[in-house]
């Protein structure tokens, strides 16, 4: 085990981190503020890289593609917060999971009858090599980049929610929604508004991730839960919440995945480490949720005092 | 509905399952027993998740955890041959039910939306570890080399056997869930899910009554599980995943949660909905979408976002809409 191999994965746990954020922050917005589980979030997800997809090929450009495919993505995500899921946030959960679990599937089946069940999408080739950090050390210069915009959209929407006009009505309405109302603050628009954010971010994760996953139907709902385990493990609502169990849960995923396997031969014989180890790796974060919320049933950062 | 309409209702229902495989056996339709059947273990499936659901008030999203380990632990039994359905399926039971004991026990302790997630978290915990068995064939699941043996001259592998045995055991589940939500402990639960403070200042023991609760949910689970795997002959982990949790819920808040026909209701018009689309083409449909019937879950989507909208308690809360009494509440 070498320091570099502890590096990379570092890395990558940060650059999975940073893109779970992108769809958690939203997620724990609708949540906190609406009081709504959107199971369709990754539906959002899924039709961010499609759009970005279909963009790039238009364009023959990576960026201007994506450039194109937020606002698209945003877009549609308004349209549907204003057609649809409007109705739904004074409705009870159970009302909400059969909605929007609804949605997933009226989602699935419109994006394969509109492009198919995949659609190619790679990476820029200004970026497709390694580059040598350190001597020694290579490491994909589009991860890289990954982590670059990220980090840079991770920094614009603390600024938005923390320092902003918006932001503070959106930070007001999570903490107590009845008093935000009463204090004049124009709820049912800034819902619209905070769920086109969200839906934008999300497609920034779905652009970005296509070249390294794949974009093809039903990429949203794994990654759902694990946005799930995120704003759960951060307390529903705080932004600052899913920041921290983004980071958390990207870095105990990459390492586990990349460690356990290794850790578990140690002491194991080969072809039961072989199978224990990655199953391992992949209950690690559910665990991590588990015995989280057995020790604060309200998550890391409760948004309500 | 009236007293007498209902019982007209209830009557009509009994008489239609008991005579479904002679009338589909006549029409020589083996492909619609084995059909009904699928329902209506799906059917125990949804109902013991409407007991937690609609009854208890718990939330749960990892009710695919108990079907799946019904399922697995009975195949396994199978696999290993023990064939006996009279060991493989208390095994199930008794499985889930520890399954159940559990996580409900950490799970209860949490509220709310960390309720949802907690129980999801579990469920997914299970997949993972399912899908890692390696000498239960992994992801690619597991094939019976039979259906369970039940011995007493059943025959399992006789389609029309199959159903009438997945009939009684429905039939048994809505029993009990009848005469458990009429008893004192379903009083109690039901009780908590109007309000929970209230019935701890009462004096019950919450968590315990949920807990039961839970389990008992579970241990029905279970036995649909087993029943599903010995249904296909196959299992594998997709029936823990966590849309198959989703699918048992859609199934209990389309039939009417907190309703002892939900369940049953909902897989039915789930099931037969899917297979409508995907089975029979409409043709003034197919004018319009030439490839429609390749795209089934569009159809079932619409519906369900039609019944959300617009029948918010469910069939069995349209059914009732003129009658004297609405079961179902909601819960939050």
């Amino acid at each position: 085990m070498s320091g570099i191999l502890i590096l990379e994965q570092t890395l990558n746990g940060l650059q999975f981190g940073l893109m779970l954020f992108l769809l958690a922050a939203g997620l724990t917005l609708v949540f906190g503020i609406m009081d709504m589980i959107n199971l369709a979030h990754g539906s959002l997800y899924m039709l961010g890289a499609f759009l970005a997809a279909t963009f790039v090929s238009l364009t023959g450009s990576f960026a201007l593609g994506v450039l194109i495919a937020v606002p698209a993505t945003a877009a549609l995500g308004m349209l549907l917060e204003v057609s649809l899921l409007r109705r739904l946030y004074a409705r009870d959960h159970l009302s909400q999971v059969l909605a929007t679990f609804a949605l997933i599937l009226v989602l699935n089946e419109a994006v394969r009858i509109v492009w198919g069940t995949d659609l190619p999408l790679a990476a820029p080739a200004a970026l497709s090599g390694p580059v040598e950090i350190f001597p020694g050390m290579l490491y994909s210069s589009y991860r890289l980049v990954i982590i670059a915009v990220g980090a840079a959209a991770a920094g614009l929407l603390y600024f938005g929610v923390a320092k902003t006009r918006v932001g503070m009505r959106v930070r007001a309405g999570a903490s107590n929604r009845e008093m935000a109302l009463a204090m004049g603050a124009d709820i049912p628009r800034l819902f619209t508004i905070v769920f086109g954010i969200a839906a934008g971010l999300c497609a920034v994760a779905g652009a970005l991730l296509g070249p390294i996953l794949a974009v093809q139907v039903g990429m949203g709902e794994n990654i759902l839960i694990v946005a799930f385990v995120v704003i759960v493990i951060g307390g529903i609502g705080s932004v600052r919440g899913a920041l921290v169990g983004s980071l958390i849960v990207g870095m105990v995923d990459t390492i586990g995945r990349a460690f356990l396997p290794i850790a578990f031969g140690a002491f194991l014989p080969p072809q039961l480490a072989s199978a224990a180890g990655p199953a391992a790796a992949s209950v690690l974060v559910y665990l991590l949720m588990a015995v989280i919320l057995y020790v604060r049933p309200q998550g890391l950062f409760p948004a309500r005092g | 509905m009236p007293r007498v309409l209902r019982r007209a209702a209830l009557g009509l229902a009994i008489a239609a399952a008991l005579a479904f495989p002679f009338v589909m056996g006549a029409e020589g339709d083996a492909y619609y027993v084995s059909f009904a059947s699928r329902i209506l273990v799906y059917a125990l499936a949804a109902t013991s998740l409407n007991l937690i659901l609609g009854y208890g008030g718990m939330i749960s999203f990892g009710h695919a955890a108990f079907v799946g380990t019904g399922a697995y632990v009975s195949s396994i039994l199978l696999a290993e041959g023990i064939a006996s359905a009279w060991i493989g399926w208390p095994a199930a039971i008794a499985a889930s039910a520890l399954a159940a004991l559990a996580i409900g026990a950490v799970s209860l302790r949490t509220r709310g939306a960390y309720f949802i997630m907690i129980t999801l978290a579990f469920a997914q915990m299970m997949y993972f570890l399912v899908n890692s068995m390696k000498a239960y064939g992994g992801d690619e699941g597991l094939t019976l080399p039979a259906r369970a043996r039940v011995g007493l001259g059943i025959d399992l592998d006789d389609a029309q056997t199959f159903y009438y045995v997945a009939l009684a055991a429905l039939a048994a589940a809505l029993v009990g869930l009848h005469r458990l939500s009429h008893s004192r402990f379903g009083r109690v639960i039901q009780a908590i899910r109007e309000n929970e403070v209230r019935a701890e200042a009462i004096g019950f023991p919450v968590y315990r009554y949920k807990l039961v609760c839970f389990v008992i949910a579970g241990a029905a689970a279970g036995l649909a599980g087993a029943l599903l795997a010995s249904h296909g002959k196959y299992v594998n982990p997709s029936v823990l995943h966590w849309t198959q949790s989703g699918t048992l819920m859609v199934m209990a808040i389309l039939g009417g949660v907190g309703c002892l026909w939900g369940g049953a209701l909902g897989a039915l018009a789930l099931l037969g909905l899917e297979d409508l689309i995907a089975n029979h083409r409409i043709a003034w449909v197919a004018a319009l979408l030439p490839n429609y019937q390749q795209h089934a879950s569009l159809g079932v989507g619409l519906t369900l976002l039609a019944v959300v909208l617009f029948a918010p308690q469910g069939i069995a809360g349209l059914l009732a809409r003129r009658g004297s009494r609405v079961h179902d509440r909601g819960s939050r």
